[in-house]
């Protein structure tokens, strides 16, 4: 039995003015999916997922959601279908402690963020269910902390937190080790390997070594388009990705 | 339940007190506070209870701009539209409908909730400097449109000539300001209460963090103009409640109930306080009313000079750090109230 197509992107364009950032791109994501996307600098990587989740409108091409077009609804509208995403650069309440955002995100999916009487705390199953996910990924400790508090890798387990909170099926990480110090890169590495199986995951990604043990199948932007599309070993071995991106030496 | 912006860090000490009765003593505690305040300006200060009046029903419609700006984020110098028009909703009422006061406060905040949420739908959806602009142009649109309808509103000369009936069918309004004060201070209790119990909600923690990162919030699903919308047309029904109040006190209403400069004190009031706590929005209208009444009686023209030095305070020694301090010199005292017993 095929796994039921979640993600379907269909010749997405998209122009700044004059400029062609993102040139018919194609993809699919499948439930229990890991594809890495990678690309040099300014290949339009990020702006794909900012089309994706609705931040962005797309100049041209069309973006199904377990076979509905989400082209005309807003991003909370694509977040509650079940698309998630992360950040390049850490974007969490700068002043709430970490665990009342992860209860937030289960109050948003719950649709209980729109009760206006009852305290915040008396919403008991929603504590302990935000507890549980900061244990998953070791977070527990520094649940009363703000982002402040934490160092770059944990800010980055928090965005990840956050997302599993909304129970997402396709979760986008733009950069999850992006700015992450050599000593933390482990905490993201246990955080990504607990993700639920069956999460369809498509993750920008600069290194490497992540990608190519994450993803069963890459795709390589370049100038906006897509390059190539594979495994990771038939990826590494392409002429044009490695004359573009990868190197020789890959 | 704590809604303080600042209470981020301090889940802690909520998770410590869980016993109902702690929690009922962390609640009630800064009530009776007020109350106790209350209590002494009533008996030791009667000549000034029209004066702690007029700071209650303030406190209130800085408490409903504290919503929008200290926990939405919004800065707007447009508030007193909403303000303005709650107090003339209930001057009108009075003077065709009904004098009640109870449903002249309601009236009140009906009125501003309706002018919030027609408003809001426009400024809503603008950011920065153009909402801030937008909300000075609603309030000039505001107050040159009660000048032009002079049958309702008495145009320049104001709104008077009503009446307000007895509070709870017995107390009727005093020379000396002594049912006004009780009337207004607990009308402001009641509404911090509910503002507190708004803040303290999902909803009012999503309006946080809306303040603190748009971003983020919408990409954890939040509809960030449906939440400010919401918040907009309730921070409305509190100003409206608030002018009415006003209405129903002095028993006349001005043009400048509508007017920029109402909003531009109120928003000095909350910086004063410091946005993002109600209890500060109370203590910034307590000091700037009170500053205004005692330096303007010694000098009418200069008085400002006084408010303009508290806010170069305020502003260059924030609020956290020397709370800070206060906390690290209570502390040092309290160990060495210890060691002495």
């Amino acid at each position: 039995m095929s796994t039921p197509t979640l993600l379907d992107i269909q010749g997405l364009d998209k122009f700044f003015g004059g400029l062609h950032v993102t040139r018919n791109v194609s993809l699919v994501l499948a439930a229990g999916d890991r594809v890495g996307l990678i690309g040099p600098n300014g290949a339009g990587k990020t702006t794909l997922i900012n089309l994706i989740t609705g931040t962005l409108e797309p100049s041209a091409g069309r973006v199904f959601f377990s076979g509905v077009e989400v082209g005309g609804l807003s991003q909370p509208q694509r977040v509650k279908l079940g698309l998630a995403r992360t950040f390049q650069i850490t974007q969490l309440a700068a002043n709430l402690a970490i665990e009342r955002q992860v209860e937030l995100a289960i109050h948003e999916r719950l649709g209980s963020v729109h009760h206006m009487w009852r305290s915040v705390d008396s919403y008991a199953s929603v504590r302990s269910e935000a507890q549980a996910i900061l244990t998953t990924l070791g977070l527990d400790e520094l649940a009363l902390r703000t982002p402040a508090e934490l160092a770059y890798g944990e800010q980055r387990l928090v965005e990840i937190a956050l997302a599993i909170a909304l129970q997402p099926k396709v979760l986008l990480l733009d950069e999850p080790m992006a700015g992450v110090p050599a000593a933390e890169r482990q905490l993201v590495l246990d955080a990504l390997a607990s993700l639920p199986p069956d999460l369809a995951i498509l993750m920008i990604e600069h290194d490497m070594d992540l990608v190519f043990s994450f993803a069963k199948r890459v795709v390589v932007l370049a100038d906006g388009a897509v390059l190539a599309e594979g495994p990771p070993e038939a990826i590494r071995r392409h002429a044009a990705v490695r004359k573009a991106y990868l190197g020789t030496e890959a | 339940m704590s809604a303080d912006l600042k209470d981020g860090g301090t889940f802690a000490a909520q998770k410590n007190a869980a016993t109902p009765a702690a929690q009922l003593h962390q609640t009630a505690w800064p009530y009776l506070l007020l109350i106790a305040i209350a209590c002494v300006v009533y008996f030791v200060f009667p000549n000034q209870l029209p004066l702690a009046a007029r700071i209650a029903g303030m406190a209130i419609f800085v408490m409903s701009l504290d919503l929008v700006v200290g926990y939405g984020g919004l800065a707007t110098l447009g508030h007193s539209a909403v303000y303005g028009m709650g107090a003339y909703a209930c001057g009108i009422a009075a003077t065709y409908v009904t004098g009640d006061p109870f449903l002249g406060l309601l009236i009140g905040a009906a009125a501003g909730a309706a002018l919030a949420a027609l408003s809001g739908l426009f400024l809503l959806r603008f950011e920065g400097l153009t909402f801030l602009m937008l909300t000075i142009a609603i309030s000039q649109i505001a107050q040159n449109l009660a000048s032009k309808l002079r049958t309702w509103t008495g145009g320049d000369d104001g709104l008077s000539g009503f009446a307000i009936g007895k509070l709870l069918g017995f107390a009727s309004f005093d020379l000396q300001g002594r049912v006004a004060f009780i009337y207004c201070f607990t009308v402001m209790l009641v509404c911090l209460y509910l503002m507190r119990r708004l803040m303290g909600s999902p909803f009012g923690f999503a309006c946080q963090g809306i303040h603190q990162n748009r971003i983020r919030m919408a990409a954890t699903g939040t509809s960030i103009r449906g939440q400010l919308q919401k918040l907009y047309v309730l921070s409305g029904a509190f100003a409206g409640v608030a002018g009415a109040l006003s209405a129903q006190v002095n028993q006349i209403i001005g043009l400048d109930t509508l007017g920029f400069e109402l909003s531009a004190e109120a928003l000095v009031m909350l910086v004063l306080g410091g946005a993002g706590s109600l209890y500060g929005a109370i203590a910034g209208t307590a000091i700037f009313m009170g500053i205004h009444d005692i330096a303007s009686s010694i000098n009418p023209y200069h008085w400002l000079f006084i408010i303009g030095g508290m806010l170069v305070f305020v502003v260059l020694l924030p609020r956290e750090r020397w709370l800070a301090q206060l906390r690290r010199g209570l502390g040092a005292f309290g160990q060495l109230n210890s060691r002495r017993t």
